[in-house]
């Protein structure tokens, strides 16, 4: 198994320079920037099938290709490094194992959008990835990487770091912009869409940070070997995080035609305890919950998507049996009617009154009528809203419901819970 | 131009133009919170979503553009079914305190629940608690944080409109809470506006609160009075309960639509300029400081004007018209005295001190009718060298319209005045300390109890519509004008304002083409 992303975390000081140019660092900025034209390198990453890793998995070149090439105004790059998918944190391992793969990613993707700024939005409390990213910005000035006449060319470029303040929307790509201009996080009507209008009104790229790591690899490497790491419609590997009830959770760098069980059985070590497998979550808490029926699924964006679920942000969250589902769809819908950011009246108001609801059916106090009710609550939210977080709740919860709906059931009519061992008290 | 069939129905309509916009047109009701049309999308409240075909979401009317040959449907099931939803969604955490809620009757959640309902609620869960109830954020406006549906209409309106930026959104989710920023106050001139276009209780007028419910008001065509802008309002007043509010019949105006004037708008300055409708008024004719009939007053003007013509000294009258009166006094006056008696001294620019005015709706020239006056009346005469004249003794009959002389030149020199003419006349709606020295006050109705134009400073003549009849026994001036023509023998014969205005339109080039039909309730521009 070929490593990309995670190729220099066991070495040390992997997040230097010196230890990054070993191992052909910024040989694929300098292949992109002397030999090849924006022209050739979007059709290479088109022809990588890289895609979107920030969880959306739409196609890298194709959305670069979408920057208008005869509007005047200046174009950005925009870093999406705020990751709060619940259940994720393989872009933190980046920023602070290997901050120049990313750079060396920027430097790429800037000069194929003609793009002489870019803006790295870290989540506020990765205060060590905001220290090693900004580390290696410092070195990479110091060696010419960065600034002006980058490698000897007429190419420049800055990358500047903004902190993030701690809201989930301003993931979502245009909220981050609203937060970068200094706004509130509300994510924008569309369209327009920020290749047109961006950051500032301006043609804008946003990509993922795992996204851009996967560029410079692929310029060096060629297009055709990035492919035929991955699986159907898309290249190369991902950094799946395992959290839950397994025996190693953690990170793991596997094909993105790895099936979820493997991840979860050859990978992780297994179900914690010999205990069995409950539930999984595949892609971050947005994404439909699965049965331990239904994970011989691979991971790829597309056969998720057959499977009614998505591959999100690769948040892989395992729950055993002794979980209770009314309790994980509650936690759920706290964390979404925590994190709505209150622009939308459905998602507003009904992110909080599904999490009162499924609260309420948790503690013994639901009504038959609250369970007849809520599939028609959470169905009314999504796809109804401007971003894709109502349709998040809608999805995410509904799945609870719809496929443990005897758990449920059992809350509401004999008030309390049927999961014999139950442990989540300690979690909560 | 695209063309488009919303809910069957067939429309022709420039390219980016919206569904919603392309609905009004049509007349077809699209319900709506966050949409207003002089204000920037938000696209927050969701309630306007309806089905376009081919596309399998629903679409938001408000932000979506019209195109070639598309399909809407305002009123399918699942349109529908998406306004009742978005409908019960804002009612969680809603307080529902309609019977203590000012906006109870012209509130859009209590108008599109009678049409999107659900009846058989579902919300039993507590509702979010909010900070601030019945909160004062500035001199005019109260906040309701519970009763607000964060439709952000009035964020839109001070970022955009006023451009003071006095409101935001604070927190996230269902506690979200609208506010002023920390340390602000709704405090600019046009801060009573955001209580216009908040579609709930949110925001209700300090002014308004409490006084009246609003199924009591009667709404009624008019221009604001308080400066030469003119902007269209409905003065709304209730006829049922006078022993309300001090037997107050005004109880708030409220702008109207007329994008070539105000828009949407109305100042403060204006908004409040309403009390002295009831309040303060001169209700009956007099003569040296006590009640006389109508009979009466005018025998004692009549012999005075018959006096003057005697003696062939009509240089000895004395005519300090105003900018408040209306087109149609106007011509009367300017009939009566300036063409019938053949009086030269007739002027209207009694030098008051100019208000402040701003870059937006207020004007300094706080009279609403300066440019009817200058073309009716013309030029000629100087206020100044009238008011000069009768402090020297030289003029017999000093006719004051409404004016407050003691304010402008003090009261020596009106004390001075009413001791050297003959007979001081003063005509007007509301006393003022003029009136003691006055020898006759004739009462006179204010605006909202005439039916006449106003001509602003865009040169629009504007119709105002009375609203009720003139309080105690005062007339309309051009009816006070017209009785003492009568009994003076000359005769100016009007029996409504529309006469006037159509002699006006005979007589004066620049209004040449109107008639009360073309200036409808918009107005219409006075030719130059």
């Amino acid at each position: 198994m070929q490593k990309i992303l995670t190729r220099h975390f066991d070495q040390a000081d992997s997040h230097r320079l010196a230890t990054y140019l070993k191992d052909k660092g910024y040989e694929g900025a300098r292949k992109a920037l002397t030999q090849m034209t924006p022209v050739q390198i979007i059709e290479e990453i088109k022809k990588s099938y890289l895609r979107g890793l920030g969880g959306a998995g739409f196609a890298t070149g194709m959305k670069w290709g979408f920057i208008p090439k005869d509007n005047p105004k200046p174009k950005y790059l925009v870093v999406n490094a705020d990751e709060g998918e619940p259940g994720t944190f393989k872009d933190k391992y980046i920023l602070e194992q290997d901050p120049h793969a990313l750079l060396e990613g920027i430097i790429i993707t800037c000069y194929t959008i003609g793009s002489h700024k870019a803006y790295v939005y870290i989540r506020g409390e990765y205060l060590r990835s905001i220290q090693r990213l900004q580390g290696a910005i410092d070195e990479a000035y110091k060696q010419g990487f960065l600034g002006k006449g980058i490698m000897g060319t007429t190419f420049d470029l800055d990358v500047v770091i903004h902190q993030g303040a701690g809201a989930y929307i301003c993931g979502e790509e245009t909220a981050l912009l609203e937060s970068l201009e200094g706004k509130k996080g509300f994510p924008r009507l569309k369209p327009p869409f920020p290749a047109v209008v961006g950051l500032f009104g301006c043609p804008t790229v946003i990509n993922n940070v795992e996204t851009l790591a996967c560029v410079a690899p692929i310029i060096l490497n060629g297009s055709e070997w990035f492919f035929k790491l991955g699986y159907g419609n898309q290249g190369g590997n991902r950094i799946f995080c395992v959290s839950g009830h397994v025996n190693k959770p953690g990170i793991y760098e596997l094909s993105a035609g790895t099936t979820l069980r493997e991840i979860i059985y050859e990978h992780a070590g297994g179900i914690r305890d010999g205990r069995k497998l409950k539930a999984v979550i595949p892609g971050g808490i947005s994404a439909p919950i699965l049965t331990e029926k239904e994970i011989d699924v691979k991971m790829d964006f597309d056969s998720l998507k057959t499977a009614g679920t998505m591959a999100g942000s690769g948040g892989i969250i395992v729950m055993d049996d002794s979980t209770c589902m009314v309790w994980a769809a509650m936690v759920a819908a706290r964390f979404f009617g925590h994190e709505s950011c209150g622009q939308c009246s459905p998602c507003r108001e009904g992110s909080g009154w599904v999490y009162r609801n499924v609260h309420r059916i948790y503690g013994g106090h639901g009504r038959p009528v609250d369970l007849a009710n809520l599939p028609g609550i959470i169905g009314n939210i999504g796809g109804n809203t401007i971003c894709a977080f109502g349709d998040a709740v809608t999805m995410s919860v509904g799945s609870y419901v719809a496929k443990f709906r005897s758990e449920f059931e059992y809350h509401v009519q004999e008030k309390k819970c049927n999961v014999v061992l139950n442990l989540q008290g300690v979690a909560s | 131009m695209p063309k488009l069939t919303i809910d069957g129905k067939q429309i022709e309509v420039q390219a980016g133009t919206t569904i919603i916009q392309a609905a009004d047109k049509l007349g077809i009701n699209i319900p709506r919170y966050c949409y207003h049309p002089a204000l920037p999308v938000a696209g927050n409240c969701r309630i306007c979503m309806v089905e376009v075909e081919k596309q399998p979401k629903l679409q938001i009317a408000c932000y979506t553009p019209v195109a070639e040959g598309m399909v809407v449907k305002t009123n399918s099931p699942r349109a529908i079914e998406a306004h009742k939803s978005v409908l019960e969604f804002l009612l969680v955490n809603h307080p529902v305190d309609c019977p203590v809620c000012d906006q109870a009757g012209e509130c859009k959640l209590q108008d599109y629940y009678m049409e999107h309902g659900q009846y058989n609620s579902r919300l039993v869960d507590v509702k979010v608690k909010k900070e601030k109830k019945a909160f004062s954020i500035g001199p005019t406006v109260m906040l309701d944080q519970e009763r607000c549906i964060l439709c952000t209409r009035c964020v839109r309106f001070a970022d955009n409109i006023t451009k003071t930026s006095e409101f935001g959104v604070f927190d996230r989710g269902d506690h979200s809470q609208l506010d002023v920023y920390p340390g602000r106050q709704l405090d600019n001139n046009y801060s009573g506006n955001v209580v216009d276009i908040c579609p709930v209780g949110a925001l209700t007028d300090k002014d308004f609160r409490f006084k009246c419910r609003v199924w009591y008001l009667e709404p009624t065509r008019s221009v604001c009075p308080g400066c030469s802008m003119g902007c269209n309002i409905t003065v709304e007043w209730d006829k049922s309960r006078p022993h309300q509010n001090k037997k107050a019949r005004v109880m708030r105006l409220k702008p109207r639509l007329n994008p070539d004037v105000n828009n949407y708008w109305m100042c403060d300055v204006g908004r409040y300029n309403y009390p002295f409708i009831d309040e303060n008024r001169v209700l009956f004719p007099q003569y040296k400081g006590e009640p006389v009939s109508w009979d009466q007053a005018i025998g004692t003007v009549v012999q005075t004007i018959n006096a003057v013509k005697k003696s062939a000294r009509l240089d000895r009258i004395g005519v300090l018209a105003s900018a408040q009166l209306t087109n149609e006094d106007l011509f009367a006056v300017r009939k009566f005295f300036k063409d019938t008696l053949k009086v030269s001294q007739v002027d209207f620019k009694v030098s008051e001190k100019p208000g402040h005015n701003d870059d937006f709706l207020l004007k300094a020239d706080r009279n609403p009718n300066t440019a009817g006056a200058q073309v009716i009346l013309g030029q000629g005469a100087d206020a100044n060298e009238i008011i000069q004249k009768a402090t020297q003794g030289e003029l017999d009959l000093l006719y004051v319209f409404g004016h407050d002389l003691v304010k402008l030149c003090g009261k020596e020199t009106v004390e001075q005045i009413s001791q050297k003419v003959k007979l001081l006349v003063f005509e007007g709606s509301n006393v003022n300390d003029t009136c003691g020295f006055a020898h006759v006050i004739l009462p006179g109705a204010v605006y909202a109890e005439k039916d006449g134009t106003f001509t602003n400073c865009q040169q629009r003549v504007q119709r105002i519509l009375p609203a009720f009849p003139p309080l105690g026994e005062a007339k309309v001036d051009w009816e006070i004008l017209s009785l003492i023509s009568e009994k003076l023998g000359t005769p100016i014969k009007y029996k409504k304002s529309q006469d006037i205005f159509k002699d006006i339109a005979k007589t004066i080039d620049a209004f040449s083409e109107m008639s009360y039909e073309k200036i409808a309730d918009q107005g219409m521009t006075a030719k130059k």
